[in-house]
């Protein structure tokens, strides 16, 4: 594998590779340009994030021309207050919306997991993952409406909940399944009584099944749009709203800056839940 | 047959009888908040689409079908069809690119498996107004393509990319790739190496075995994938704006329209249902044909 990451940023080897059999015995079965697509998937997906990755370090004010390197956004992306204020309430409702899924979603698992024998409970509570975020989204808003709800950060929390709640219950359900129910067993047969199980054997053995649930939770609503364009009030955008806003009324190269360092969380929090998934994929 | 069926009761029966804590406390907060907040709006909404919008907005609730005919306005239609066929054309561009990758992953070793899968799965977790935006740099007259096909001296003028019906496909095809790579790899994967040793070990060509052994027992893969690309390409309406420029306009942009412009909710409701209808019924097939798939050579 090592050889094939030299090859992507110098294709004449790739084509030496292919005549030169001995390169890589472990793959004699299998035709050397299989990995060819796959290279070209990954230009595909990673251009445009490395073109906005390169001008965030533009010097010009000029979106397409490059005038050398400079870190004068960054700075600059802290002074802007729409930026700020968005980020401040995407954060809010992201840690609103994971205290309410971490909670209902867990709860929600381990009642499927031992009192559900049929998936209907379990299809309802993971609906919210596969229903369009454009129903989701005009349905509160339809209720909030109804109800004469004022718009706000509350009703995002609430919204993201909703999605929220979903996936973390499919994220500790899927921990469940290696749980050892003798250990609970044992638990009650030593005499701890069922909350204490619970607590005390249950939940320590689920949580890196929450965790990693709660971080997918608390990712998902930073990035949502869709949802909360339709249940924030416009007063109160959150980030990914100030970023539409943004590239349809005008971009500054501030938004190079904002998009590396989303770019930067997203990929620490990836690999943290990786790190994480594959905890809760291997039971002791 | 009947050993699968006894063999998780006991352990089921087990943690309930064992632990002794009633059920309601687990499911009831969590069922109560998404019958609230899920249920409740999805059935608001479809109430809704039988009532008239009132003269400032808002509802009249006079019952009629009207919302339902004017779907069929040759206006709306058109709309409806247009978001089927851009949706389905970026499915398919989807299934042609993300086949052969799916497919050189799960030939990886399972190291270098969890890198690549990674690779697929990062940009999908990059805010998706940044992708939207990260096109506009790339396709806009003055932008990054039209600067390098100039400098390569394939063109001369800028050629207008953005605002297209193209860029839509591109746009949408870059933000569901990974949606598709992910279900095609899970069934690649799955799939017994034994079997296409077999099919070559019997004389057939690489080329035979792939299309007569490995090809079809990936289809559900493949339709799983092809679900996720498709539903939420056909309900986006930020690329459509975005990329397209507003100029081809898909459903997704018709119900935000009809609930901030034209304040007409009924109809806006009325459009969102449908595209509900549709996908549930894409996925109804799909769920049906893949069965079809697992079990057909079982029964055969």
């Amino acid at each position: 594998m090592a050889d094939s990451t030299a090859s992507v940023t110098n294709p004449s080897t790739t084509a030496m590779r292919e005549l030169d059999p001995t390169a890589r015995p472990r793959a004699v079965r299998k035709p050397r340009g299989i990995l060819v697509p796959l290279w070209l998937g990954y230009v595909f997906l990673y251009l445009p994030i490395l073109i906005v990755v390169v001008m965030s370090f533009n010097d010009s004010e000029n979106l397409f021309v490059w005038r050398g390197f400079s870190l004068r956004w960054y700075p600059e992306l802290f002074t802007d207050e729409a930026i700020m204020q968005g980020l401040v309430n995407t954060l809010v409702v992201a840690t609103g919306a994971t205290a309410i899924a971490t909670v209902l979603g867990t709860l929600l698992a381990y009642g499927i997991a031992h009192y559900t024998r049929g998936g209907l409970i379990r299809a309802f509570a993971i609906a919210p993952a596969i229903l369009p975020d454009l129903l989701l989204g005009i349905g509160l808003l339809t209720l909030f409406s109804l109800l004469t709800v004022t718009l706000g950060l509350h009703s995002v929390i609430i919204a993201h909940g909703v999605f929220a709640t979903a996936f973390v219950t499919a994220i500790v359900l899927a921990r469940m399944a290696n749980l050892d129910p003798s250990l609970e067993e044992a638990s009650r047969d030593l005499g701890a009584g069922p909350v204490r199980t619970f607590v005390r054997v249950t939940l320590p053995q689920l949580a890196p099944g929450i965790v990693a649930g709660a971080l997918l939770a608390f990712t998902l609503s930073i990035d949502e749009f869709v949802i909360a364009f339709f249940t924030t009030a416009p007063t109160q955008p959150t980030l990914p709203i100030v970023i539409y806003s943004m590239v349809r009324f005008g971009v500054t190269p501030e938004v190079n800056a904002l998009a590396s360092l989303l770019l930067l969380v997203s990929i620490v929090t990836v690999i943290a839940a990786q790190r994480l998934t594959r905890l809760t994929g291997t039971p002791k | 047959m009947t050993e699968t069926l006894q063999r998780p009761a006991p352990a089921a029966r087990a943690g309930r009888v064992r632990l002794g804590l009633a059920p309601a406390p687990f499911l009831a907060p969590g069922m109560i908040y998404l019958i609230v907040f899920m249920a409740v709006p999805v059935g608001l909404l479809a109430f809704y689409t039988f009532f008239e919008r009132g003269r400032f907005g808002g509802i009249v609730f006079e019952f009629t079908l009207d919302n339902w005919v004017k779907l069929f306005e040759p206006l709306y239609l058109g709309v409806i069809l247009q978001s089927i066929a851009l949706a389905g054309i970026v499915t398919l561009l989807a299934l042609l690119i993300g086949y052969p990758m799916a497919y050189a992953i799960a030939g990886l070793s399972p190291k270098w498996r969890t890198v690549a899968l990674v690779a697929v799965v990062l940009p999908f977790w990059t805010n998706f107004l940044i992708r939207t935006y990260a096109w506009i740099l790339l396709l806009n007259n003055a932008g990054w393509v039209n600067q390098w096909l100039q400098g390569l001296g394939i063109t001369d003028a800028p050629i207008s990319m953005l605002y297209t019906p193209q860029a839509i496909v591109v746009g949408l095809l870059y933000m569901y790739l990974p949606l598709m790579v992910l279900p095609l790899y899970a069934s690649l994967q799955q799939l017994d190496p034994s079997l296409r040793e077999a099919a070559t070990n019997l004389g057939a060509t690489p080329w035979r075995a792939f299309r007569t052994v490995t090809f079809p027992l990936s289809l559900p893969g493949a339709l799983t994938g092809c679900i996720f690309v498709f539903v939420p390409a056909m309900s986006n309406f930020v690329i459509p704006e975005l990329i397209g420029g507003g100029k081809t306009i898909m459903i997704g942009n018709l119900v935000r329209d009809q609930f901030f412009e034209a304040r007409d909710w009924p109809f806006g409701a009325t459009l969102a249902l449908l595209l509900t209808i549709f996908l549930v019924l894409v996925i109804v097939v799909q769920s049906a044909v893949s069965r079809r798939l697992t079990e057909g050579p079982r029964r055969g």
